[in-house]
Order: C-alpha cells, then structure tokens, then sequence
C-alpha cells in the first residue's frame, strides 16, 4: 500500500524540465534596482532522480526552486512538470524548507498526518506510523515541535512531505541550520530513504560535499546572475566517502566551475580539468 | 525552598503588614467613616448572609460573560478576515482607529440612550469595551503569521475556509489569547462603571449605593475587594488557556 501512485511516465518524458527560464526581481522605484537571477536555465531531471543545486549564497538557485514548485512566477520561459507547464503549488510536489516549516500547534503525528490524502482512518494511522518509524521518531508521535531538537524537527518536516505521497520532492537546503554531526546523518538516512521511496529529488545546497554525498547529477550555477555553469553526473557507488580520493578531484574541480579554489577562496575560472563546462 | 518562600512567605508578608497598616492608620487617624479590616470583613459577612453578595457577583459576571463572547465571537472572526485581506484592512482601519481611543464610559449615555436602563446596557458597554482589543490583536496576530506556514499548507492543497480553519486560525490563536486577556481585563473594569450608572445590581451598583444610602464605607470596601479577587481569578482562567501545548509554542518569554 506504501509504494508511491505515479503517473505513468514515457522513458522519453523527463519528469521536470526546464525551458530557458529567466527571472528578474522587479525594482521599487529609484532606491532599488531591479535584479537578474536567473539567466536562460534548461534543464532536465528524470523520474526518480535526485539532483543537486549548487552554487555560491545569492546565487538563485533557492529562486529556481520556488518556481519549479510554483510558489514564484518565471519572468520568462516556462517549467514542465510530466510534461505540463508549473502555475501552483501541487500536493503532489512537496517542498521540504530551510526550518520550521512544521505546524508548531501540532503534535508530530497530526503534523505528518497533515497532507495525507488516504480517505480510510486504519490506512491513516498505518501510513503515519510507517513515516514515523522511518524518520526515526517513534515514541515521539505526540509530541510537539518545540519539544524536540532542530535536527528531529527536520525529520517531522521530510516525513510529512513523504507522507503525502508526492512524486516530487523539492528541498531547500534542508539540513542547512542543523549542526555538522546532525547533518551527516540526516544526509545518510536521507539517501536511504530515498532509495527506497524513488522519489524525484531536486535538492539545493550551497554545501558541494552535500551534493556529492547525495545526488545522481549536480547541477552548478555561478554568481547571480545565474546560468547553469556544469552539470556533474556523480557516479559513484552509494554510500559514498568523501575522503575517497574521486570525491575530493570532483569537490575541487567544482569548486572551480563555481569559480573558487579548493579551499573554496575566490580564483579565475576555467582553471578547471574533467568537468565539462557549459556555454 | 527559596521558590517557595518567593512565591507563598513574601507575598504573605507584604499582605499583613499592608492590613496591619491599614489597621493603624485608620485607628490613629480617629476616623469613624473609613472602616478598618475587621470592618470590611463583618460588611462582607453581612452581604453574603443577606444573600446579596452572591446575587450581585453573579450579575457582574453575567454581564461580563455575555458582552466578552459577544465580542469573541464578532472581533476574532472580524480581525482574521480584516488581517488576511489588506484591502479590508485599509477601508475599514481609520473607522477603528478613530473609535478605539474613546474609553467605553463615554458611550454610557447613548448606551442609557438605546437600551434603558437594563442589562443590555452594560453589556453593550462591554462588548465594545473588549471588542477593541480583540479585533486588532487578531489583525495583529494574522499579520504576523509565519509565511512559511501558508506556503507549506497551500503546497499540500489546502486552500479557502480549510486554510482559515487549520492554518491561519491555530497559527494566530497565541496573539490573539494575549488579546482576549486583555480584553477580559478590561471589561472587568467597565462593568463596575457601568453599573454604577446604568443598572440597580451588581458590583458596581453596590459599591454606589453602599455609598449613597448610607455612607456603608465598609461596604464599599468589601465591593472593591470583591472586584479585586474576581478579576485575579479571571485573568487566571486566561493565563491557564495560555498552558495549553497548541498555544505555548507562540507565548515562549
């Protein structure tokens, strides 16, 4: 009962595409101008990829996120989903944000339970049970938000998106507020849960170690304003080592695409091996 | 220990020495009108055997009852609307403006005007009293909402009257709690005025009339005492509303 209902999906058909996009914040007036985000993004995820955005703070990549969502309007250019153009959020894509985003006037059960769409109460609490025990909160179904930490709080929020049984997930930097021991680890459950829900993931970090650990392709965009830069498809066998001398050569070589050094100071681009560079 | 000294020994001390003070003051003064706290209690003894203490607490409280939930169930509703639709807000927020400053006591003659001299008097003058303050700490509250919070609930469908009834409400409900405490403050202290004027019982009626029929200062005291204690125990209904989990999470001092 919990494999996810999808539509059905020719091979050929990404599952989010984007199609020269272009966004611009319209200025107010004469104090502020008005700022180019995005520049010509086209970009194509598959059913059941989990894919990386990466760039430097600012850059836009949050923006492409809200607009693939639907929470934000392109200026120009358009954003398919299975093939029909994005106008609104849509249950069956959830965003997972930064933090407290959970419904802190309920408990972690009634959270979970909040975009469930299963008509039947038995199939309910089984389904809100089975998110609870994944994310690892058993026992803590009744709780309330304020009673648990920032990292468990993560969890509520990735179980109450998994829960609704979208086929998308769109995360926003999600683990970017918990502490680095915390983080690894909802990386790791979150690759494990992921391979076992196959879900479409569009993920933005400005972490590159994150997107490393976590996605089937990274997609690097540069200074605002934003173009795709490269796109790194990571092929490397999961669980993954970031010591793993692969790692460290496709961090570096990133880190240069995004124009920094590896120790991610500012440096001229194109002084870059192996990755392939856009436009 | 300490906490318990802090909270029970010291407050008890402040209340003798403040009676013994009394006690004193109105013995050294020789004065035969202002009573002494044994006099205040025997005035109280005397309303509750002849049965009036009771009758007139229960009056003020019915017209306080009656005139908050008036305003409960008008203001919250009103405030949300007018915090959730800025165009609302904007039309209707000078009237408000305008009509918030002007103390409740001051509508006691067109009150007498529409409704006589009758329960609905007070009542009105409570209602408008507590609907001030209701009102704009719903706007207040809806304002202030997390935008997070909408977003995540449009992205799970949730749209119209569901998103008032399980997003916009709940997320507001702490505000506007502060506000319904205040309310219920400041309708405690209307009802006195009101009744001093508008009505023959109650509180407020007794306090005047202890006065003007025969100088019963003791009496006088007794009502103020009176009106004291019930308003410490309605502010500790609201302050017990405020202990609940679906509501702690946005009161956090």
């Amino acid at each position: 009962m919990l494999s996810a209902v999808r539509e059905p999906t020719t091979p050929a058909q990404p599952k989010i595409a984007a199609r020269g996009l272009w966004m611009t914040f319209p200025g107010t007036g004469t104090r502020v101008q008005p700022v180019h985000v995005l520049e010509d993004i086209t970009l194509e995820v598959r059913d059941g990829e989990f894919v990386c955005l990466v760039g430097p703070s600012g850059c836009g990549k949050s923006t492409l996120l809200n607009i693939a969502a639907g929470f934000l309007a392109a200026t120009a250019g358009e954003i398919l989903v299975d093939g029909r153009p994005v106008t609104a959020p849509d249950p069956r894509r959830i965003f997972i944000f930064q933090e407290n985003a959970v419904f802190p006037w309920l408990t972690v059960e009634d959270n979970i339970g909040f975009g469930v769409k299963r008509p039947s109460a038995s199939e309910r609490r089984e389904l809100i049970a089975h998110y609870i025990e994944m994310v690892g909160l058993t026992g803590f179904a009744n709780a309330f938000p304020r009673e648990l930490s920032g990292g468990m709080r993560q969890r509520v929020e990735i179980a109450r998106a998994l829960a609704a049984e979208p086929d998308v997930l769109f995360m926003d930097e999600p683990f970017g507020a918990l502490d680095y021991l915390t983080r690894l680890r909802l990386r790791a459950e979150l690759i494990e849960i992921w391979q076992r829900e196959k879900r479409t993931v569009l993920f933005v970090t400005h972490d590159v170690e994150e997107a490393i650990q976590l996605a089937d392709r990274i997609v690097v965009m540069g200074k605002r304003p934003a173009r795709i830069r490269a796109i790194v498809p990571v092929g490397i066998e999961r669980p993954r080592d970031l010591d793993d001398p692969f790692c460290r050569v496709m961090r570096d070589e990133i880190f240069g695409v995004m124009g920094l050094d590896h120790q991610g100071l500012q440096v001229s681009i194109g002084s870059t091996a192996g990755v392939r560079v856009h436009s | 220990m300490k906490d318990r000294v802090q909270s029970i020994v010291l407050p008890l001390l402040v209340a003798v020495v403040f009676v013994a003070g009394w006690h004193l003051a109105v013995k050294w003064s020789g004065s035969d009108i202002f009573p002494t706290p044994r006099q205040v209690v025997s005035g109280t003894v005397e309303l509750a055997r002849k049965g009036v203490l009771v009758k007139y607490i229960v009056a003020s409280l019915f017209r306080v009852t009656t005139g908050f939930l008036l305003a409960v169930f008008i203001g919250i509703p009103l405030g949300l609307l007018l915090g959730w639709f800025g165009p609302a807000l904007k039309a209707f927020n000078p009237a408000i403006q305008i009509l918030r400053p002007i103390s409740p006591i001051a509508w006691i003659p067109l009150a007498i005007l529409w409704f006589g001299v009758s329960d609905a008097a007070p009542i009105f003058l409570i209602f408008l009293a507590s609907l001030f303050p209701i009102t704009t700490s719903a706007i207040a509250a809806v304002q202030n909402i997390q935008l997070v919070y909408i977003r995540a609930a449009r992205n799970f469908g949730i749209t119209g009257l569901d998103l008032f009834k399980k997003v916009v409400f709940p997320a507001a409900l702490p505000q506007i709690l502060t506000g319904l405490r205040l309310a219920l403050g400041v309708a405690w202290l209307v009802v006195v005025a009101a009744e001093m004027i508008a009505v023959n019982s109650g509180l407020g009626y007794l306090i005047i009339d202890a006065r003007n029929a025969g100088k019963r200062y003791d009496l006088v005291v007794a009502g103020m005492l009176m009106i004291g204690l019930i308003g410490l125990g309605l502010d500790w209904l609201v302050r017990q509303m405020e202990k609940l989990d679906e509501v702690r999470w946005g009161l956090s001092r």
